[in-house]
């Protein structure tokens, strides 16, 4: 019996021009953070520093431009591989408005400076709550349109959205887990060591199953189409598939290669992510392949030429990434600007070009017209490749040469580049180049803009749009492989994945949660006093972690010019981690009284000061704001509860002590000349700052004790 | 409570049989596929590919290819 029905394709349309607008939004940001970098001017306010911008710029490229454009293409492909419409319009819309209001809040409280201080999860509690409800009713919908299909067998790329689906929500539960001080300021569950590798688990595994997995989902079915032939080898897809999802939640540790990390969670991390190359390749062949016989084509078709860059830069990005996990060349790398260059091979030429050459080839469609210009398609093409190129080029130079620099020595045996700011001035021409990398690019997105405006004028949205199918019988199937029996049962499948990812995450996480010895204790470490407590809230708000590490790696180039490596059991009071990924300035990680308080106080207030061609911002208003002392007991509460030892009276008198140790701090400042009060947060903020990294210094006996 | 099974156990024996599950674990699916996709039917195989392919006004029933 043929069954006639509609495909919902305002839904596709609101995702997909939703898609365009923060990607564009999120590009400018982060333009204007590659611009902040050579222009410490730029920095303008205290809500739109360095430090606050760079977080909305990744939350914005990641969860709204790609987050909106895997959605636009899984609610087209979902309908037409499954031949039916959505399970529901009501929740495909709160899907869309919802999604929408996150991202909203998400540019309101990044700039606010609300955040967890964990790279690409951010958003505090209760955003992350609204996300994980979100990211819930697209489930009920995604499985109910799979429950009351007219199709079979699903196709593969059904089975990556479903991966993606249960692992997202795994890793956004897991890592999100924190104990709420107030409405915009929380404390990460886990501790050092331990959050760390949460962390990364789930930082790794976002760039697994946020960037990739659905992205392939949308390559096995856009690419095909686009290319009107069926994809190269199904059965590579399968292998494809299985292999991929059961290594890549593995390699997660790699991020934290030479660190505190136990050495045995590193080499799992090293081992899976070099296999990562296998199944990533597979599936890389099995998309260009899959232009078998149609490449005079790609020569003329925009969209097929975004596709092909984009695989191919898939391509790229996934042979680097396990020759970065490989422990010689990421001792070169980590830290660097190699990564950056690496992170946006993937980003921009990936998931942005595939994003693109879907948005020329659905547009069209979905307006039952033809694209306005494929001249300025190809236009855009061709901005976009040369600035990934103009992008990507200078930062592998910069990033390569700067970490020569960090590792160069005298015959004598003395550091080379002693002063960490010459190393980042020589490579500040990088900087600019990038900077006119991504204008290039931004400048093609426009170009898409334009070109998408002219096409949905000329046509008219095919709101509904009719199909029909026969309905699917209800027959008694019986036979046949284990494997098709799979792709008859999503349930199945949703469960199968889910055990597929989570075997991976606890047998990396729980041993290092139970195993006292992988985190030796240091009796030294101590808590952090109120005033610390409070400091290092700012040194979180203001995303210090952005440029700053703290982990010193043991290497004597490290050593040599930060001090004694870092060590697991010195971290065990820091929720959140702020080792950081990312050196723009030097680790903090030995800070602790290596200036005089006043130091610190000028320092921020401008930093060329101090350091004469910084390209730190200035951070003025910490001098004149002052401390929001009404959090102190909750905050030492909170910590109690997450078991760090401070005595049960303490929360009672920690405004007290708070302000003992800060009336300290101003005698010594104005001894030398500095005229300030103790309720100023830039007292808070040199508080932590030289007590970070102190503790193994200090005997047991005369360290300055929170009790 | 995390505080309260953290530190449960102050050793673990032969921490190293976590990494050789891993692989055994990945290395069985593995082999699990490719001996699917090495038995698996040419027809199924061409069905599933032409997946995408097929219009919304494919009326052939090839939806209900059964058993495969």
């Amino acid at each position: 019996m043929i069954e006639r029905f509609q495909y919902d394709n305002r839904i596709v349309k609101n995702f997909l021009f939703i898609t365009i607008l923060w990607g564009v939004v999120g590009m400018l940001v982060g333009l204007i953070a590659a611009l902040q970098l050579v222009v410490p001017a730029l920095n303008f306010s205290e809500w739109t520093t360095f430090g606050r911008l760079r977080p909305l710029h990744t939350n914005a490229v990641i969860f709204a431009f790609v987050g909106n454009a895997i959605f636009a293409g899984a609610y087209y492909s979902l309908q037409r591989l499954l031949k039916t419409r959505m399970f529901s319009d009501v929740l495909s819309k709160i899907h869309f408005w919802g999604w929408q209001l996150i991202i909203v809040s998400a540019a309101i409280t990044l700039p606010l400076g609300m955040t967890q201080g964990k790279e690409y999860a951010e958003l505090e509690w209760p955003i992350d709550i609204a996300i994980a409800l979100v990211w819930v009713l697209f489930g009920i919908n995604m499985f109910g349109t799979i429950l009351k299909r007219r199709e079979r067998h699903l196709y593969v790329a059904i089975w990556f959205y479903i991966a993606t689906w249960v692992t997202v929500a795994m890793l956004h539960i897991v890592n999100s887990i924190s104990i709420p001080v107030t409405l915009g300021k929380s404390y990460s569950w886990y501790a050092g060591v331990q959050d760390a590798l949460v962390q990364w688990w789930y930082g790794h595994n976002a760039v697994a199953f946020f960037l990739t997995t659905p992205f392939l989902g949308l390559m096995y079915y856009f690419l095909p189409k686009a290319a009107n032939r069926p994809v190269y080898s199904y059965k590579l897809s399968i292998i494809h598939f299985w292999s991929l999802i059961f290594i890549y939640i593995w390699a997660g540790p790699h991020h934290l290669l030479y660190s505190a990390l136990p050495e045995w969670a590193q080499s799992l991390g090293v081992v899976f992510s070099v296999m990562l190359i296998a199944p990533s390749w597979g599936g890389m062949l099995n998309g260009l392949l899959t232009l078998r016989g149609a490449w005079d084509r790609v020569r003329e078709d925009p969209v097929l030429k975004f596709f092909v860059v984009a695989v191919t830069c898939y391509g790229m990005a996934t042979l680097e990434g396990p020759l970065l996990s490989i422990k010689f060349i990421n001792s070169i790398a980590h830290f660097t600007d190699w990564i950056i260059a690496h992170v946006h091979i993937g980003g921009i030429g990936w998931n942005g070009f595939l994003t693109f050459g879907m948005v020329y080839w659905l547009v069209p469609r979905l307006f039952g017209t033809k694209l306005y210009s494929v001249k300025l398609a190809n236009v855009h093409f061709w901005l976009g490749t040369l600035g990934i190129i103009f992008y990507a080029i200078p930062l592998y130079f910069a990033g390569f040469f700067q970490s020569l620099m960090w590792k160069q020595f005298t015959p004598d045996g003395f550091l080379v580049y002693k002063n960490f700011l010459d190393t980042l001035l020589e490579i500040k021409y990088a900087y600019w180049l990038r900077a006119l990398g991504g204008s290039i690019y931004l400048i093609g997105a426009f170009v898409m803009v334009y070109n998408v405006v002219k096409t949905v004028k000329a046509g008219k949205l095919i709101a509904n749009e009719d199909a029909e199918a026969p309905a699917l019988e209800k027959v008694k199937v019986t036979g046949g492989h284990w494997h098709t029996w799979i792709e008859r049962r999503p349930i199945q499948m949703l469960v199968f994945s889910l055990i597929a990812v989570a075997i991976g995450g606890i047998i990396e996480m729980v041993p290092t949660f139970l195993v006292k010895s992988n985190v030796p204790t240091i009796s030294s470490v101590k808590p952090y006093t109120p005033l610390e407590l409070q400091g290092r809230d700012i040194y979180v708000r203001e995303g210090c972690y952005t440029c700053h590490s703290q982990m010193i790696r043991p290497f004597r180039s490290e050593t040599e010019r930060y001090g004694e490596y870092s060590k697991a059991g010195e971290f065990v009071y820091d929720h959140p981690f702020q080792w950081g990924s990312k050196r723009t300035g030097p680790d903090l990680h030995r800070v602790g009284g290596k200036y005089p308080h006043s130091w610190h106080y000028y320092h921020m207030w401008d930093p060329t000061t101090m350091s004469p061609g910084s390209l730190m911002p200035a951070y003025p208003h910490l001098l004149e704001n002052a401390l929001d002392t009404t959090t102190t007991r909750r905050k030492i509460e909170a910590m109690i509860t997450l078991g760090v030892p401070y005595d049960p009276e303490f929360p009672a008198q920690a405004n007290a002590e708070l302000r003992q140790q800060g009336e300290g701090i101003v005698a010594d400042l104005k001894k030398a000349g500095i005229e300030t009060s103790s309720d100023r947060e830039i007292i808070a903020l040199i508080a932590y700052l030289q007590r970070v990294g102190t503790d193994i210094k200090a005997k047991p006996a005369t360290v300055a004790t929170a009790q | 409570m995390l505080k309260f099974i953290k530190h449960h156990m102050d050793t673990i024996g032969g921490i190293g049989i976590y990494p050789v599950i891993s692989f055994v674990i990945f290395f069985s699916i593995f082999c699990i596929a490719l001996l699917y996709v090495w038995r698996a039917r040419r027809t199924h195989i061409d069905h599933m590919a032409s997946l995408p392919l097929v219009g919304p006004t494919d009326t052939n029933g090839s939806n209900n290819h059964a058993n495969q």
